[in-house]
């Protein structure tokens, strides 16, 4: 990749909260020092450090004057997660900008919130081939996998610095002078190898994945649970336990103080009811049916 | 006025601080906070005070960083008492400093209104950091028309060098005119690291305490003050547009662009090539630079972020101008919408095009950390059916799914007003808790809570004392026993204030004992009147990292109930084992902290220590 000839050079490094991408922004920022150039570098503090999207623009060149990279001229995206790299994808420089992104997935608890039956993540389901099949210039490691191999999965941002050096025009020998000055001396061997592991990945052949690893399905016939929720009113004190504990909240004090069900369709027959209540009140029935045989059934009754 | 085209500050030889690397041209990358505490270090600043608040909080830890027999740096309960500290020590005879957050101004506002008519003895500069797009706010509030309210000139820094520079000049003008100046920073500025040259320490005589009538605000006082103030805002006007500062960028004459602060750093990438006249100040408007730049060109142009202030100030002197009509009041601008802005101005082609891929985002909002205290309190809120009045801070997440237990977020301190208002309102079934964290509580909460008493409102505080100012990166405060510069001091006891103020009913539990805490608050609520229950355990992430050992989940025992889902738990996600058409939950072994709230949670009792797990 050339340094632009009108502007500066664009990269936008992103991730998850706690991944090091300020960091690594601040090695690039300071490579780019490095060769006289002019740098900026913008990020968002606040609502970062808990888990949120987090991203940081770097530009350098002769001349810098927006501190962001404007939508469509990221000329690198570097994500250090995989659908942090895909939020961010609009940025990168259509036909031309180098998409580099770890596959590893943070799934956040907001995905999985779903509690019907066979709910899928609410996790990006894009595949690394997919993506790789359209932008020209792809490259999407298993980098916290390659860190694991080398035994520190915090080492996986280095590798995937080994990566971006190939596309950069700083020289092998600044990126190594560099990275002693951020990185622990105790771990600097581990990352010198993580870096060279990053350059040696662009060498080699790799086969794009077509798995979906957000996406899994039950093994075997897709089953339902058709649940019956048995009160006995006679033995319900109006402690309301189940009532607190629900985790779904369907359950209910009626008029008379006596438990019932307000929202069956909530339920999801996790029998958190029957265990907690002191007075054995509740019997919670599940059958775990095939969904062909409900499904079959549902037609039936719309025929009668 | 002068023009100056992007002249670059001479380098000066800098007196060298080891935190910060100086790099080989003398620059060295600071953000705009650093650059801000340089230019008050710089400036001979001797007493600066701050309530920490994004994007703001920078400015007073970088400052801690120089001598402490150069600037004594604090953190004050809240702005106004910051502002009232600093504003002391202008009294005092010496260059005084304040940072905070936009919203911090209308906690200090009471008192800056009244300084304005005041003036200064040493000088006086606030730095007001603005959040346009609202990254880590509760609105998006325009300082500018502020420093038109309080009559307070509004200088507009628009990169690191310049906001280092501009805050060693805002010292000049502050002792030139008798008035305190504000620094009106961005978040964009706050937080962008660009190479900033830096100059050395300026050691300023204090002046000792000068006796002059305006020093005691009275009607007399006051009503002589305001011609003065209206005089100065004249002075201060053509100061201005004589000032050095002012950047009047020559080209095309066709259109004239009027802009000030990051919104120039827009206008230079998108539209090289047009005339830009680049104000150092938006309050008070320069009008002669003004009115001989709109004199020089055909139409006239404004780009400013949020309100159109200078929009409003230039069409009030006649001139035809348009701003808002192309670039949005609401939210921050950046150099696309400034480039579409000037696509519907007719000066440049859309850019927008149709996203070459198509990519379903996902959804991420920021989380409470796995093992945060403040979960194990909302998890018993949300099990009481309480009506939640909350508060600012790291716990306003628990509004969102799924723990979904708050019902109201207002301002710093806002929830125990809120709760008695809502107990005085009457019909509420529910009870009434107002939930506030240690350093809010500090803040704003204490006013709130001896009118609770005073009133005698039927409800419950849940003080969530988690023992630092999280939200902002874990600031000391008065309950941490810690100052700004790390050194040891008292240490507020919250069970003694709310006893202090009448609370008959305090009690203080464990917040990862989820049985007791649930028991405590439900007895508070049950309590006729005021009653406290403080929950206590240390932030996960300051002022250290915790991390105990980490559980696991016997898949085998788990009924894929996701009770423990309900904590929103960042450590906790599907399996890929499904059971009955239900996932199963796993366990993020390196994010898990062991606070155990699940473990407590899980009704089938399949939670166990990873070791235990891997040793069976």
């Amino acid at each position: 990749m050339s340094t632009n000839a009108n502007g500066p050079t664009n990269v936008l490094i992103v991730g998850v909260g706690g991944q090091g991408v300020i960091m690594v922004s601040k090695i690039l920022a300071r490579l780019s020092q490095m060769q006289g150039l002019h740098v900026k570098q913008s990020e968002v503090h606040g609502m970062a450090k808990r888990g949120g999207s987090v991203f940081s623009h770097i530009r350098f060149g002769e001349e810098v004057w927006s501190p962001t990279i404007p939508m469509g001229e990221a000329d690198v995206v570097l994500g250090l997660e995989w659908a942090e790299g895909l939020r961010w994808l609009r940025y990168l420089k259509p036909g031309t900008g180098t998409f580099i992104s770890d596959t590893k997935r943070i799934v956040p608890p907001f995905s999985c919130r779903d509690r019907t039956h066979d709910a899928r993540h609410g996790y990006s389901h894009h595949t690394v081939a997919e993506i790789v099949e359209q932008v020209p210039s792809a490259f999407a490691p298993d980098a916290t996998g390659m860190a694991m191999e080398l035994g520190n999965d915090r080492v996986a941002n280095t590798i995937l610095l080994g990566v971006l050096s190939t596309v950069m025009d700083f020289p092998v020998e600044d990126w190594l002078k560099v990275l002693p000055e951020f990185v622990p001396p105790k771990t600097l061997d581990t990352n010198l190898k993580a870096f060279e592991a990053g350059r040696a990945w662009t060498k080699e052949p790799h086969e794009p994945d077509l798995h979906d690893p957000a996406d899994v399905l039950p093994s075997g016939p897709p089953m339902r649970r058709q649940v019956n929720l048995e009160i006995t009113e006679a033995w319900c004190k109006s402690c309301d336990i189940c009532v607190k504990m629900c985790p779904e909240r369907c359950l209910a004090l009626d008029e008379r103080q006596i438990v019932e069900l307000v929202n069956p369709e909530a339920c999801t027959g996790c029998r958190v009811c029957e265990w907690l209540c002191p007075d054995f009140a509740i019997a919670v029935h599940v059958d775990a049916v095939p969904l062909e045989a409900i499904k079959a059934e549902t037609a039936e009754e719309v025929v009668a | 006025m002068s023009e100056v085209i992007q002249e670059k500050a001479p380098a000066k030889k800098a007196k060298t601080l080891d935190f910060i690397a100086q790099t080989g041209d003398g620059a060295r990358p600071m953000t705009g906070n650093e650059a801000i505490a340089r230019g008050v270090w710089e400036a001979g600043c001797r007493v600066a005070a701050a309530y920490p608040g994004t994007p703001s909080t920078e400015i007073l830890e970088n400052l801690a960083k120089y001598p402490a027999e150069d600037v004594h740096a604090q953190w004050s309960t809240n702005e106004k008492v910051a502002l009232d500290v600093a504003y002391g020590a202008s009294y005092g005879g010496v260059r005084a400093f304040c940072a905070m957050k936009h919203v911090g101004l209308n906690v200090a506002a009471d008192a800056l209104l009244t300084e304005a008519y005041i003036g200064v003895n040493g000088g006086m500069v606030i730095a007001v950091c603005d959040d346009p797009g609202i990254h880590s706010s509760q609105n998006e509030q325009d300082t500018r028309l502020f420093g038109k309210l309080a009559n307070v000139p509004v200088l507009e820094p628009s990169d690191a060098q310049e906001a280092l520079e501009y805050t060693r000049w805002a010292y000049e003008l502050s002792e030139k005119f008798d008035t305190p100046i504000i620094v009106r920073s961005t978040t964009r500025i706050a937080h962008t690291r660009s190479p900033v040259v830096v100059g050395e320490r300026e050691e300023v005589e204090s002046k000792g305490f000068v006796e002059r009538p305006e020093n005691i605000a009275l009607p007399t006082t006051a009503r002589a003050r305001h011609p003065v103030v209206i005089e100065r805002e004249r002075q201060m006007e053509e100061y201005f547009s004589q000032s050095p500062k002012m950047q009047w960028i020559k080209g095309d004459s066709s259109v004239g662009v009027i802009t000030a602060g990051m919104s120039y750093s827009y206008v230079r990438e998108t539209l090289p090539g047009v005339s830009i006249l680049k104000l150092p100040a938006s309050f008070p408007l320069p009008r002669d630079a003004v009115r001989e730049f709109c004199d020089s060109v055909d139409r006239i142009i404004i780009v400013e972020e949020l309100e159109p202030f200078l929009e409003t100030e230039i069409s009030a002197m006649g001139y035809e101008v348009e701003g808002k009509v192309f670039f949005s009041r609401a939210g921050e601008l950046s150099p696309e919408d400034v480039h579409e802005g000037f696509a519907k101005a007719g000066l440049l082609k859309s850019r927008k095009q149709e996203n070459p891929i198509e990519i379903n985002e996902l959804v991420r909002p920021p989380v409470l950390c796995s093992g945060c205290p403040h979960t194990g309190g909302y998890m018993a809120l949300r099990a009481l059916n309480a009506r939640v009045a909350g508060d600012i801070g790291c716990y306003t997440l628990a509004a969102m799914q799924p723990l979904q237990a708050m019902d109201t977020c207002v301002s710093m301190g806002s929830s125990i007003g809120t709760a008695v208002g809502l107990a005085m309102a009457g019909g509420e079934t529910r009870p009434i808790v107002a939930t506030i964290g240690d350093s809010t509580f500090l803040h704003g909460g204490i006013t709130g809570l001896i009118d609770a008493v005073y009133n005698d409102a039927d409800i419950t505080v849940l003080l969530l004392n988690n023992s630092t100012t999280a939200m902002t990166g874990g600031q000391e405060h008065p309950g941490t026993g810690k100052t700004l510069r790390g050194e040891e001091t008292h240490a507020v006891d919250y069970a003694d204030v709310c006893r202090a103020v009448g609370v008959k009913s305090v009690r203080e539990v464990d917040s990862y004992d989820l049985g007791v805490l649930y028991q405590a608050i439900r007895e508070a609520t049950e309590y006729r009147g005021v009653s406290v229950v403080i929950a206590n355990r240390p932030c996960v992430l300051d002022p250290v990292k915790i991390k105990g050992p980490a559980f696991q989940i016997r898949a085998e025992g788990c009924t894929a109930c996701q009770s423990c889902m309900n904590l929103g738990c960042p450590a906790l996600s599907w399996s890929d084992e499904v059971l009955e058409g239900h996932r199963k939950v796993k366990i993020d072994e390196s994010s898990c902290i062991g606070c155990t709230l699940c473990v407590q949670i899980c009704p089938s009792d399949c939670i166990r220590p990873a070791a235990e797990l891997k040793s069976s």
